[in-house]
């Protein structure tokens, strides 16, 4: 049986077609994807994302909690409301998940992880809690809707029914602000600039049609795939995963090394694997010939060996095929895929295609 | 709802089959197939002159989300190939029954003509 968000009536009203998405009934387009896909690249657009998983945790040990869960140091977050996004490893290095955590106070975080692993993540965060006596708190009952695109904050400060509206729109980028019952994020899953608003669930369908009416218009999972794909931004499941390091899957920037002393769950495994040296790395693909790049696509690199598209599309923006591929460490500016038994040829490049609107 | 034109013939696997009158058949995807599929985005045409047999996979149409083999329907040579598909393939989005139709063939047999569902048939087929 699948969940429905609070939302799930207002997709349907807004002829949102549902397809099962981790367990929940979510919209994967409202017609056409592509259009979605620019709308959010051009001007704004909203997307239903009270799926994901919000868990508030607190206590007075709870800076000492997260600096050991979490590869990244929150120790780095002074300010409030400050974000940070971080990978949550195993002892053997391998990605939990990857989540970002708000600074609210000394005793006070806020965390959003993934729908897909909300399970095991609350279990292994309630387990590594009870030593550091963290109360962890899963907000079940918060919305939450992403209004993204060069247009979103304007539109969007337009219809918010917050008192801290000022608060909101002089918020840097990511940052939140604590707005009482509601708690507004300037972050984001698209390459564009935009907020993450969680709300009480019985205040989200009347924001979605304040939302609408102020020309946000409604974009579904597809559109949120191809636009965080053209940003370079992982996706949990396919271009990490447990049996994946941070290191080789383009998120060895997310690790905080220092201060040497601070030891963090997987710190061992990864230390390691650095010492050696890693093998192999994440990049970008663009396509230089006709097709579509696909997740588990065969890449060659001459001379050197083989690798694997994570995850690919066609970019609605670049109108060309692009990926994200682990593929040897000693990999060059070119390489080939294998689709339907044919090598194509790919560019390599760094793993961001457009950001702010723009192609890199 | 999609549009279900009753002189075409259908299979179930999404492929429409018009009868040209000439002893040749056009084919193309349903506007229900490229409903499910979503925005097009590349097509992989057949080669014009193989000859293939009914089942067999002969074309590729990708959506953003997915690729989706076309099958052949009735067993015949690839007289010619709708080669404006390269470059827009969003036609059989817009134009699934007319002018995004994927490549007509000269039947090997003409039996198997029959054998293909009607427009009844197919929108029983698609309706659940």
């Amino acid at each position: 049986m699948s969940q429905k968000t609070v939302l799930y009536d207002k997709h349907a009203e807004y002829g949102g077609k549902m397809v099962d998405f981790a367990g929940w009934q979510m919209p994967v387009n409202y017609g056409s994807q592509m259009d979605e896909h620019h709308q959010v690249r051009q001007d704004a657009g909203m997307f239903d994302v009270s799926h994901m998983t919000i868990v508030d945790l607190k206590g007075e040990r709870v800076t000492d909690f997260l600096r050991y869960l979490l590869a990244n140091d929150v120790a780095r977050l002074k300010d409030e409301g400050k974000a940070l996004y971080s990978c949550m490893l195993n002892e053997d290095g391998g990605v939990i998940d990857d989540l970002i955590v708000y600074y609210m106070n000394d005793s006070w975080y806020r965390m959003v992880v993934n729908a897909g692993t909300r399970d095991k993540d609350i279990a292994w965060i309630n387990q590594q809690a009870a030593a550091f006596d963290v109360d962890v708190n899963e907000r079940a009952n918060m919305a939450m809707i992403a209004v993204q695109g060069p247009k979103a904050i304007e539109k969007a400060i337009s219809v918010l029914p917050v008192d801290e509206v000022e608060a909101v729109a002089e918020m840097k980028r990511f940052y939140g602000v604590d707005c009482g019952e509601w708690f507004i994020g300037r972050t984001g899953y698209t390459g564009e600039d935009g907020f993450e608003i969680m709300l009480p669930e019985s205040e989200a369908p009347a924001l979605w049609d304040k939302l609408a009416h102020a020309g946000v218009k409604p974009c579904g999972l597809g559109a949120r795939d191809t636009l965080r794909l053209e940003a370079g931004m992982n996706l949990y499941g396919a271009d990490m995963t447990e049996q994946t390091s941070p290191l080789i899957s383009g998120l060895g920037w997310t690790v905080a090394w220092q201060p040497e002393d601070r030891d963090f769950i997987g710190r061992a495994a990864i230390q390691q694997e650095r010492d050696q040296g890693v093998s192999r790395k994440m990049v970008g693909l663009v396509l230089e010939q006709r097709g579509v790049l696909r997740g588990h696509q065969k890449v060659v690199v001459e001379n050197v060996g083989e690798g694997e598209i994570t995850s690919g599309t066609f970019s609605p923006t670049l109108k060309q095929s692009i990926a994200l591929a682990r593929v040897p460490a000693e990999t060059g500016e070119s390489c080939q895929v294998e689709i339907r038994g044919k090598l194509l040829n790919a560019r390599v490049v760094k793993p961001v295609f457009v950001r702010d609107g723009q192609a890199v | 709802m999609s549009d279900v034109p009753s002189e075409l013939k259908y299979t179930a696997s999404h492929e429409w089959i018009r009868d040209e009158g000439d002893g040749t058949v056009t084919v193309g995807i349903t506007d229900h197939a490229q409903e499910l599929l979503g925005d097009l985005v590349f097509v992989e045409l057949p080669e014009v002159g193989s000859e293939m047999t009914a089942g067999d996979a002969c074309c590729v149409v990708e959506s953003v989300k997915a690729a989706s083999d076309v099958y052949m329907p009735i067993s015949g040579e690839i007289l010619e190939v709708n080669e404006v598909l390269a470059d827009t393939p969003e036609i059989i989005n817009d134009s699934a029954f007319d002018d995004g139709w994927l490549f007509k063939v000269q039947p090997s047999a003409e039996l198997e003509l029959d054998e293909l569902m009607d427009a009844d048939a197919y929108e029983a087929e698609i309706a659940d």
